[in-house]
């Protein structure tokens, strides 16, 4: 350890921050050009990353009620966006049902069928503790892409059952049956563990990759059901010095996303 | 060039209401609220009221004083505080019955409204627990084909939000009740309007017609007086929730505001403070004029 070579080194080596953020570009690849609506500081500067890389023509909003044509880092003014379109609220769920759009949204519970629960804890009726409400995740899981993302891993988080089911899984979509939920699918659960996804026979939730340094049995022990684990686990990618850099000081300078995921 | 004259007071407006009533609120979460209608039903001694809103500190304030008895609402959020604390505590207490929408089935429920249908189809709710928790919610069945050529989909018919009375806030106004919007959006306000029996609309600023021009683009003129029965002019109305371009949101004062959710005695200093005053001692105490 002596040098600044190797100094420079560890100072540049991607953190776990970083590594969730590519996480999150790697949902949206193949999208091409739709809606990309991460939600959150990582799944936004995670969006922003695809749109700058192999991603190009998604678009993506400005937080508010414009579509901005340039990276903005989460938290600009949303007077610094060059803004392609206007996309006022109303108009919102215009886009949404219409389906050209893949989100990304928090999830205070998902089960392995991908449920996902924000509205509160406990009792719907009186709830012990009311958090968002449905919001807009059953309007979303049933018409578009969804995707989610999970910053404390955890059997808090990670249930065996949803106190209730705001986002549709994959269980419900089925009962549904193939003509109500032909728009359904939910492609990922990344979280600042692992990447899960649900290519599965059955659509239950897979461990897809884990992010360097941790273990299958931290993963484990962190879900509150059984996760389907292949016998081979990859690593989760690992940014290119490119999108290092555009991380570090194009989309994310003040460094945001080190507060969401701190390095281990 | 004439428009009627539709100049009132928050007080006219509220003594329109009775007990057990709908009102439609406008804005969205902490944004361009017409707060001093709220400030004014707070004083008023009305009660059992069901408020529709994409909520925010009217919510909050309208269940924590009592007033409110039934919500309806796609969330309730101060935005920069995502979660309503008094709002909270109602759900959690249980003084307040929720109809907890899909934000879209809300917007769909105040336009079959304004277009005085029943319900409106939608996909949004199908297989989610907002179904099996409030079984008001019926599926309707499509007469026509499906897409595979079997039989019809079933979908939500969320039904029609009637209001007996809607609030909205614009930046500007004229004396007929025509709106102009500043800010990024409309949100619902026109739908609110349009579901309503009789809407007023506060205003920052009541202008002659032919000055709308000089504030924004025809696009920014999209509140008819077709849609109002009565405007108000009261600068600093939508305090301490934003209003661009003309102020920002208060962001110390809802602090405030949302700490009283702690203990009755906080919110009692606050409700003698800043609630059971006038509008204009209100004002000047928050230095909204000065």
């Amino acid at each position: 350890m002596s040098g600044t070579s190797s100094a420079a080194a560890f100072e540049s080596a991607p953190t776990r921050a970083e590594v969730c953020v590519i996480a999150v570009a790697e949902s949206f690849r193949g999208d091409g050009e739709r809606l990309c609506n991460p939600i959150g500081t990582i799944p936004m500067i995670g969006g922003r990353l695809a749109r700058e890389t192999f991603e190009p023509d998604l678009v993506m909003t400005d937080g508010f009620g414009a579509f901005a044509a340039n990276a903005l880092p989460p938290g600009a003014d949303p007077a610094d966006a060059v803004v392609e379109a206007w996309n006022p609220y109303p108009q919102m769920f215009t886009v949404l049902w219409n389906g050209k759009r893949h989100v990304m949204m928090g999830a205070t519970q998902v089960d392995r069928w991908g449920n996902q629960n924000i509205a509160c804890i406990g009792d719907w009726h009186q709830p012990r503790t009311q958090l968002l409400g449905f919001r807009g995740a059953p309007g979303n899981t049933i018409n578009h892409t969804t995707s989610y993302w999970v910053p404390n891993h955890g059997t808090k988080v990670l249930v065996d059952s949803v106190d209730v089911v705001c986002g549709i899984g994959y269980d419900r979509a089925r009962e549904l049956g193939p003509v109500a939920s032909r728009f359904h699918e939910i492609r990922r659960v990344v979280t600042n563990l692992a990447v899960l996804d649900f290519e599965t026979a059955d659509n239950t939730m897979r461990l897809r990759s884990l992010h360097p340094g941790v273990t299958v049995d931290e993963v484990v022990a962190g879900t509150g059901f059984e996760l389907v684990i292949p016998d081979d686990v990859p690593e989760s990618r690992l940014p290119t010095d490119e999108e290092v850099r555009l991380i570090r000081e194009v989309i994310d300078p003040r460094g945001l996303r080190e507060r969401e995921v701190p390095n281990p | 060039m004439a428009v009627p004259d539709k100049r009132t007071t928050e007080a006219e407006a509220v003594a329109e209401l009775r007990d057990g009533m709908t009102i439609g609120i406008g804005g969205w979460g902490s944004r361009r609220k017409p707060m001093s209608i709220i400030r004014e039903i707070l004083r008023s001694d009305l009660k059992d009221l069901t408020i529709v809103s994409y909520g925010g500190p009217d919510v909050g304030l309208l269940c924590r004083a009592g007033k409110a008895t039934k919500a309806v609402y796609g969330f309730v959020s101060l935005d920069s505080i995502p979660l309503e604390p008094h709002f909270r505590n109602a759900r959690q207490n249980g003084t307040v019955e929720a109809t907890e929408l899909d934000e879209g089935m809300l917007l769909l429920g105040l336009q079959a409204a304004a277009w005085r249908v029943p319900f409106l189809p939608c996909r949004a709710g199908m297989g989610s627990d907002l179904l099996t928790v409030m079984p008001q919610f019926k599926l309707v069945q499509s007469p026509y084909p499906g897409p595979d050529g079997g039989e019809g989909e079933s979908l939500v018919a969320m039904p029609a939000i009637d209001l007996d009375v809607a609030f909205i806030h614009m930046n500007r106004a004229d004396q007929g009740g025509n709106g102009q919007f500043l800010n990024q959006d409309l949100y619902m306000d026109d739908l609110m309007a349009m579901a309503a029996k009789q809407c007023f609309m506060t205003t920052e600023q009541i202008i002659p017609t032919e000055d709308f021009a000089k504030f924004g683009s025809i696009h920014t003129q999209r509140i008819s007086r077709l849609m109002t029965t009565g405007v108000i002019e009261r600068k600093g109305a939508a305090h301490f929730t934003e209003c661009p371009p003309d102020y920002a949101r208060d962001e110390a004062f809802q602090k405030e505001y949302a700490a009283t959710a702690k203990s009755d005695e906080a919110w009692d200093e606050f409700r003698a403070k800043y609630l059971d005053v006038s509008e204009e001692d209100y004002q000047s105490l928050v230095g909204v004029n000065s």
